[in-house]
């Protein structure tokens, strides 16, 4: 079974020949999207494979199990181990930021005494390594298909990035190895079922995330890279004390065994709820959030490999791989409080962001908050609106990523103040960006689906919190999202296009995910029947039928066809309507327009102009204002639910 | 099947219904101020009127979206009159409103703009309630759907008197009244001109209007699901109540001045917070 190898280390191989391809050259770039083109077409091939009812020697139920007799790996992923923690040291004293080293160590030294021990081996005996199954296959594609064209629009981007800043240093050989890295880290992390080959993937992620976002060298960026470490290794230390915790107490080291433990949930709460914390901390969840924000300085291929296709969906794997483990338990109550907190908090704090990359980060802040508490919930429903919620999330955001990107290399500004009038000035951009916000935010298309399912299971969790906070946040949501569209539809008069310099690396990755989203949007209810609901029939065991009823489903579907009739329909209107007549005018400004609607004649005579920007609600709602009480609320429920599962208490 | 030829029905009959009830809020308010008043068709005048006339456009946007305004109210009414999904309608109003605010915002005047962030501002104000009242209507009835709400045997505002409470303060802003009319008010003369329709006109205006008669009409639908059950007796119920609605509405609209959208937002997310989220912690309390 040569796929999942491939999967894992070909990332890792195309890494190391472009950190030997220095220039940007055609080559280079030829070589990158081939690379990303393989991974996708594999990714497609294993979901065919394992959807088409695959089975292998030593396959149980649905689930496939390979590499029973891994030595040379455990001992490479031992030694990979000691390099990462070397890694982290060197740069810890370069940058005098010793508080890392003693975070790195402190995780990562227990471990190694495990591995060198033979204690992690001992309890691995007959355990299975690696393993797939459709959640893995899911996420692969996810991984695979928005991460690869992630690669593919980094080659332009990086290029054209280096010719507007001149003052960075070029080192963009580095930058897209390790974007691959970082792929063949996802991979690894999705497919191992050891918890200890899952750690070291976990590592991977953290530190390669470090690495990118401090890409440019700036003090502002290795400040904020440092942060991003620091946070995800506090994580990695809840991860590693969970593998001591089980390896020693319980003798168990792998994912499967931990979710079909027979005995109460009460005694595998305390790894659960370790487990649970680094993931919350690697999914950006309030108090951790700084770390995503700041993730922002980095090139635009950078933020959206973070937000959406990888780092932070590692976080929210975990947690729907846990999620039988955690509901009802302290566990599930401390994910689905922190996370319905953080979608609500986020949600507010992204009303008051001008600024494109903003708006998003705090959209994915809020989103995986949703697909936190929809896991720790913990129930066959909400778990399908978790998942549901990955995957439209993974696509929508990294499109609105790409777009912004593009826009800022094409105007020179990501501010949505500046994109008024994109559907003039750079039409296909807006509508690949319509697409996106649509996909985002509104019914009937994708994410909102996902979101009515949360509500349905909330309430039938009866969970109060959760309800509101679900009510209010997405009331929120809509209002940050709606804004933004308005800008693009916002048309000044007599505007013509801009010249479109867009790089054709670009539109090569931006066209397939708006096909991608629209795609998407039309066959939700194929997806959840073919690709979520046997995820939940693994994961539970039972046959569940869809959350969203079929007559409903119809409805969306019947929706979107209207959507797009409308323009065809719209002609039918004007022939009624006898468009011909309608006769071209300015708009009213309540005092004689100058004639270009942006200038009017005062009452002295005076010609003045006039600006329109967006709403705010700066005083209200700014990070100022709500992220320290914000950031103090999240802390304090996250370490009283940390207490009080170790010192075991139980609902 | 009698489902969905109802729901066509309605999307005949609910602009007439919001017209009459235009009309009679035009009578109401004059005797109110010892006015006179048109008398109660005069919005089917005033609508005939603007069909006839020509359009006087700001860009080419215009009339696609006012028109994807108008075809998703007809929906939403529609789907609440063939029994659908509660918590559907309410998406499919909020695509309706969406398309309203991008004609206002594409037109990128002072006023429209600033009418299209206020609309904005107003659907955040009342969505919370909305979605908590269709949560309280599945708690209460066991299910999302409409259709299902009419099979109850007992009428839903029993166990739902604080989501009542709420939904009656949202729909001052959803029907755009005094004191809450901020993105637009029904008098042109006032700060914000039209509002959110100041660069709509002729019959493009005509449409706007119509779909705003399919609003009301939704609206005056939700309060009347508050009332209605199985019993046939419960349909006069439900017109009375909505006599009262109406009447309420109207008192508050003349007797309140506007006031700024920072208490507005206080008061909305305020009181669906405190009556809609007590409601919804009894009806989960009950039911344990």
């Amino acid at each position: 079974m040569p796929i999942i190898e491939f999967l894992i280390f070909f990332p890792f191989l195309a890494a190391i020949v472009l950190m030997f391809m220095k220039e940007p050259t055609g080559k280079r770039a030829a070589f990158a999207t081939c690379c990303s083109i393989a991974i996708m077409a594999v990714c497609i091939v294993l979901a065919v494979e394992v959807w088409g009812g695959m089975t292998l020697p030593g396959a149980e139920g649905s689930a496939n199990v390979f590499l029973v007799d891994p030595e040379l790996f455990n001992l490479l992923i031992t030694a990979g181990e000691a390099f990462l923690m070397c890694l982290v040291i060197y740069y810890g004293i370069r940058y005098r930021k010793y508080y890392v080293i003693l975070l790195s160590a402190g995780q990562t030294i227990p471990v190694l005494w495990l591995d060198l021990t033979g204690k992690t081996s001992a309890a691995a005996a007959g355990q299975t390594y690696l393993r797939i199954d459709n959640l893995t296959v899911m996420m692969c594609l996810i991984v695979g298909i928005v991460g690869g064209l992630i690669c593919i629009y980094a080659n332009g981007y990086i290029k054209d990035y280096h010719n507007h800043h001149t003052e960075f240093p070029k080192r963009s050989n580095w930058f897209m190895a390790m974007l691959f890295v970082f792929l063949g880290a996802m991979f690894g992390l999705l497919f191992s079922d050891n918890l200890g080959w899952l750690y070291f993937f976990w590592e991977i992620t953290s530190i390669c995330s470090f690495l990118l976002i401090g890409y440019n060298k700036l003090p502002v960026s290795i400040n904020n890279s440092f942060r991003a470490l620091w946070m995800n290794l506090l994580g990695g230390c809840g991860f590693a004390a969970a593998i001591l915790y089980l390896v020693l107490n319980l003798n168990i080291i792998s994912l499967s065994q931990l979710l079909t433990f027979s005995g109460e949930k009460e005694i595998v709460l305390i790894p659960v709820i370790l487990l649970a914390f680094a993931a919350l901390t690697k999914s950006a969840q309030m108090p951790f959030n700084g770390w995503l924000l700041g993730a922002m300085v980095a090139p635009t291929p950078t933020s959206a490999l973070l937000h959406s296709a990888t780092m932070v969906k590692a976080g929210v794997y975990l947690l729907i791989r846990l999620a039988p483990l955690m509901s009802g338990t302290l566990a599930g109550l401390m994910v689905t409080t922190v996370g319905g907190f953080t979608f609500f908090a986020a949600s507010l704090i992204a009303i008051t962001r001008s600024d494109g990359k903003g708006v998003l980060a705090y959209s994915t802040i809020s989103n995986l908050g949703l697909i936190a508490a929809c896991a720790g919930i913990g129930l066959p429903e909400s778990v399908w609106a978790g998942t549901m919620l990955i995957l439209f999330h993974a696509v929508s955001k990294s499109l609105m990523f790409l777009t912004v990107g593009a826009v800022e290399n094409a105007t020179g500004s990501r501010n949505i103040e500046d994109m008024t009038g994109l559907v003039v000035r750079m039409p296909k951009m807006a509508a690949a960006m319509i697409i996106g916000i649509c996909g985002m935010s509104l019914a009937p298309f994708g994410m909102l689906v996902a979101k009515w399912a949360a509500l349905k299971s909330f309430v039938d969790a009866r969970n109060v919190l959760m309800i509101l906070f679900l009510a209010f946040g997405s009331a929120s949501t809509t209002f940050y999202w709606v804004k933004w569209l308005g800008k693009l539809f916002a048309v000044v008069h007599h505007q013509d296009p801009l010249p479109d310099t867009v790089h054709r690396g670009e539109w090569a990755a931006i066209i397939p995910l708006s096909a991608l989203v629209v795609a998407m949007m039309f066959l939700f209810p194929v997806i959840s029947q073919y690709v979520i609901i046997p995820v939940l029939a693994q994961m539970f065991g039972e046959k569940i039928s869809s959350v969203i009823s079929q007559g409903d489903m119809a409805i969306m579907i019947v929706m979107l066809v209207m959507i797009a009739v409308l323009p065809i329909a719209l002609r039918l209107v004007n022939k009624i309507r006898q468009d011909a007549k309608d006769k071209e005018t300015l708009v009213y400004m309540n005092g004689a327009n100058s004639g270009d609607d942006r200038h009017f004649i005062n009452s002295l005579g005076e010609q003045e102009s006039d600006s329109m920007s967006n709403w705010y609600m700066a005083n209200w709602f700014s990070a100022e204002k709500i992220m320290k009480p914000c950031l103090a609320i999240s802390s304090f429920m996250i370490i009283l639910f940390l207490i009080w599962a170790i010192t075991g208490g139980a609902i | 099947m009698n489902a969905y030829i109802l729901g066509a029905v309605f999307i005949v009959a609910a602009p007439l219904l919001g017209g009459l009830l235009s009309g009679l809020d035009r009578v109401f308010a004059a005797r109110m101020q010892g006015r006179q008043g048109p008398p109660v068709v005069q919005p089917f005048y005033d609508l005939s009127k603007l069909f006839q006339k020509r359009a006087n456009i700001v860009n080419r946007y215009q009339a696609l979206l006012v028109f994807g305004h108008l075809v998703f109210a007809a929906f939403t009414a529609f789907m609440i009159f063939s029994g659908g999904d509660i918590l559907l309608t309410l998406f499919c109003l909020t695509l309706s409103e969406v398309f309203l605010c991008m004609t206002a915002s594409s037109a990128n005047g002072p006023y429209s703009s600033m009418s299209s962030q206020r609309e904005l501002m107003q659907i955040m104000c009342v969505e919370p309630m909305l979605l908590l009242m269709a949560i309280g209507y599945y708690l209460a009835t066991g299910s999302f759907m409409i259709s299902d709400f009419l099979k109850a045997d007992t009428p839903a505002i029993v166990k739902m008197p604080g989501f009542f409470v709420g939904f009656l303060v949202i729909l001052i802003v959803e029907l755009r009244k005094s004191p809450f009319d901020i993105s637009s008010s029904h008098h042109a003369h006032q700060e914000m001109v039209k509002g959110i329709t100041t660069d709509i006109s002729g019959n493009i205006m005509g449409m706007s209007e119509l779909a705003e008669w399919y609003e009301v009409a939704i609206m005056f639908a939700f309060s009347g699901l508050f009332f209605i059950d199985r019993h046939p007796i419960s349909i006069l119920f439900v017109v009375l109540a909505a006599l009262a609605v109406f009447f309420f509405e109207n008192l508050v609209d003349n007797v309140f001045p506007r006031v700024k959208w920072e208490i507005m937002f206080r008061v909305c997310w305020g009181v669906s917070f405190v009556a809609g989220g007590a409601n919804l912690f009894f009806l989960l309390m009950m039911q344990k």
